[in-house]
């Protein structure tokens, strides 16, 4: 094999300039999608970060009915304290869990003693809160970087609008669930900057507060949300979550929660879920570049070759190694544009994490594009590259191993 | 026991609706270690004849024998095979693989076809690079060497993995009379030294006088034998 393979290696090096361009053409083909998922996988785990680790967290539970209902923020859906305390305690007992956040949320009337609005508020523990969603802090854009009691935390857009400062007073006014109206006096502890995506513009307040406000006797949680230790582990982290919280809480054939991923939260799963579909075609169009520039080269090599063939042929070469000739020909042209277009590839990504890109997402802006391949991304690439040059070059070289030694030894 | 046996050989091809007979019921027996020639003007069936002989081809009727082996119900596989053990090849632009050096060339069917180990695959190589005179040429490659040496690279390679028999057809058209002369001779030297049987080939009639036997072709038939003696 060692004997053929240096054959067809030399077989390629004597037409160096067509060698060369279908090498280059598969260079730049596996650069441009080597960029391309780094780029796009950069900017998905920005975005996943970005809403995660700001407001959603990794996954998050809620009473059954809730999330259907969740832009009504609604009162009777509440997670009484006793299931609470049970969950928490679950929750607490996992070793995946790096932390977990319970929140109170309703909806209320904001008002700077001149004007009001409609404002959404999360009743949180600050601790908790911001081990959940780390991200939460480096949105507070003014004051402090925690909720003491008596305090709020309140959307840039609100404070902008309503023209409130850090350290003015306000009033939340809030319905509770027997429908009897409360109102409460905070001070602004702090403006948050907004997120893009579902919460991303509400305002915070201290759980207990909350609690007071909305005239509870006992704690009510509107959901739990929770951040693992490795984000990688979500799925089985999450099915293992379910089925303990299910062996928990299921009574009579009926479970009463309802446990999310913050993709089934959050619609921008869906343009997560389209980069990858823009991947698979970015890919699609490496293989047919590479299907085409391979089998071109190769029935080329058999078309002018014909009287090679032929001789080798004559002499008793076994159509099995004048097949395998061919193919490592093609394997060859495949295997030195992998590893050039990820050498390339590798070293253009360097030069675009050194030049410091970066760009908007939403209301945060300059995020710096840290672009990488995942090293098993790029040996999915370079295989697809190898294995589609073999491909290619299967029936050139399978017509050349077919081929009559005396009607090829006539070929002029 | 003859080597090579054909009985009422015939050849047809066919150009679009025409058939055109190439041989007509030819017959013939070489004895092993013979150095034989066909000789005849262009079309008249020595290349066909040649053809029929390695197994490149098969008879429109009629039997070819090779060692033994009836060549025309032979598949490709089974060719290949045959051909790898039993027949050497000269051509007459020398068909020698241009991305090999000489040596390589000489080595191709001990590697390529008959998978001879790599001590015993030198000791042969060298030896015949020896015998015709290239051993100082063995690292050049093709397009570095003249006709003459090229032809003698083929006549080496054809040799290498001992056949019984080595076709070469028209394998002096390309060269100077001089080197042809010179080819000959080797071809000679080799039968002579490794008692392999040489067919070949030629429309030229001073060759024909360097042959032990020699058989008349004309428009596929067989016209005349005349032995070296005789």
């Amino acid at each position: 094999m060692t004997d053929l393979y240096k054959i067809a290696l030399r077989n390629l090096l004597r037409y160096k300039r067509r060698t060369l361009l279908t090498a280059s053409l598969i260079t730049v083909g596996v650069v441009f999608v080597l960029i391309f998922v780094a780029v796009s996988g950069s900017f998905k785990a920005m975005m996943i970060g970005q809403i995660t680790d700001s407001m959603m967290g990794h996954i998050q539970i809620h009473k059954k009915g809730y999330v259907a209902s969740i832009d009504n923020l609604p009162l009777n859906l509440n997670l009484k304290s006793q299931a609470f305390a049970r969950m928490d305690e679950l929750l607490r007992s996992r070793k995946d869990i790096e932390a977990s956040s319970p929140r109170l949320k309703f909806g209320g009337l904001f008002s700077n003693f001149a004007e009001s609005t409609n404002v959404r508020l999360n009743g949180v523990y600050p601790e908790r809160e911001f081990k959940t969603v780390p991200l939460l802090t480096s949105r507070i854009t003014e004051g402090k970087k925690t909720i003491g009691k008596g305090e709020i935390l309140i959307p840039a857009l609100l404070a902008k609008g309503m023209k409130v400062k850090v350290g003015d007073p306000v009033v939340i006014v809030a319905t509770n669930q027997d429908g009897s109206v409360n109102g409460k006096q905070f001070v602004v502890a702090g403006i948050l900057e907004g997120v893009t995506g579902p919460g991303g513009r509400d305002g915070y307040i201290h759980i207990e507060d909350a609690a007071e406000l909305l005239r509870m006797p006992a704690l009510e949680i509107s959901e739990i949300a929770i951040r693992l230790k490795d984000f990688d582990r979500l799925r089985p982290a999450f099915q293992e979550i379910t089925k303990q919280l299910e062996a928990e809480f299921r009574k009579d054939d009926k479970f009463p929660l309802e446990i999310h991923t913050w993709e089934g939260l959050s619609p921008f799963f869906n343009i997560a879920r389209m980069l990858d579909v823009m991947t698979f075609f970015i890919k699609l169009m490496l293989v047919a570049l590479v299907l085409i520039s391979v089998m071109n080269v190769m029935v080329m090599a058999v078309y002018e070759r014909i009287r090679e063939i032929g001789t080798m042929a004559a002499i008793g070469t076994p159509p099995g190694k004048i097949l395998s000739l061919f193919m490592l020909e093609g394997l060859s042209l495949g295997v030195l544009g992998a590893i050039t277009g990820g050498a390339a590839g590798f070293a253009l990504l360097s030069v675009l994490n050194l030049s410091r890109i970066t760009f908007d997402f939403g209301l945060q802006k300059g995020l710096l594009l840290r672009a990488s391949v995942n090293p098993m991304d790029f040996v999915a690439i370079a295989l697809i590259v190898i294995l589609v040059s073999v491909v290619a070059s299967l029936e050139p070289a399978f017509k050349a191993s077919r081929m009559e030694p005396i009607v090829a030894l006539r070929h002029v | 026991m003859s080597l090579v046996v054909a009985e009422s050989i015939t050849k047809d091809y066919r150009v679009g609706e025409v058939v055109v007979p190439a041989l007509r019921g030819v017959s013939f027996a070489i004895d092993p270690a013979s150095f034989v020639s066909f000789i005849g003007p262009s079309g008249s069936g020595k290349t066909t004849l040649l053809n029929l002989i390695g197994c490149l081809d098969a008879p429109t009727s009629g039997r070819m024998t090779v060692a033994g082996m009836d060549v025309g119900s032979l598949d490709r596989r089974q060719g290949a095979a045959f051909r790898g053990a039993n027949i050497g090849f000269i051509f007459q632009d020398f068909n020698l693989l241009p991305v090999l050096t000489a040596y390589e060339n000489i080595e191709y069917p001990l590697l390529m076809v008959r998978n001879v180990p790599p001590e015993e695959r030198r000791r042969r190589v060298t030896e015949l690079l020896e015998a015709v005179g290239m051993a100082d040429q063995a690292g050049k490659r093709p397009d570095q060497l003249s006709g003459g040496q090229k032809q003698r690279v083929a006549v080496a390679r054809a040799l290498v993995a001992e056949p019984k028999v080595v076709l070469a057809d028209e394998p002096t058209a390309n060269l100077d009379s001089r080197t042809a002369r010179t080819v000959i001779e080797l071809m000679k030297t080799m039968r002579d030294q490794r008692r392999t049987t040489f067919i070949f080939s030629t429309h030229d009639q001073k060759l024909a006088t360097e042959v032990e036997v020699l058989f008349r072709l004309e428009d596929g038939l067989l016209q005349s034998r005349r032995n070296g003696e005789e």
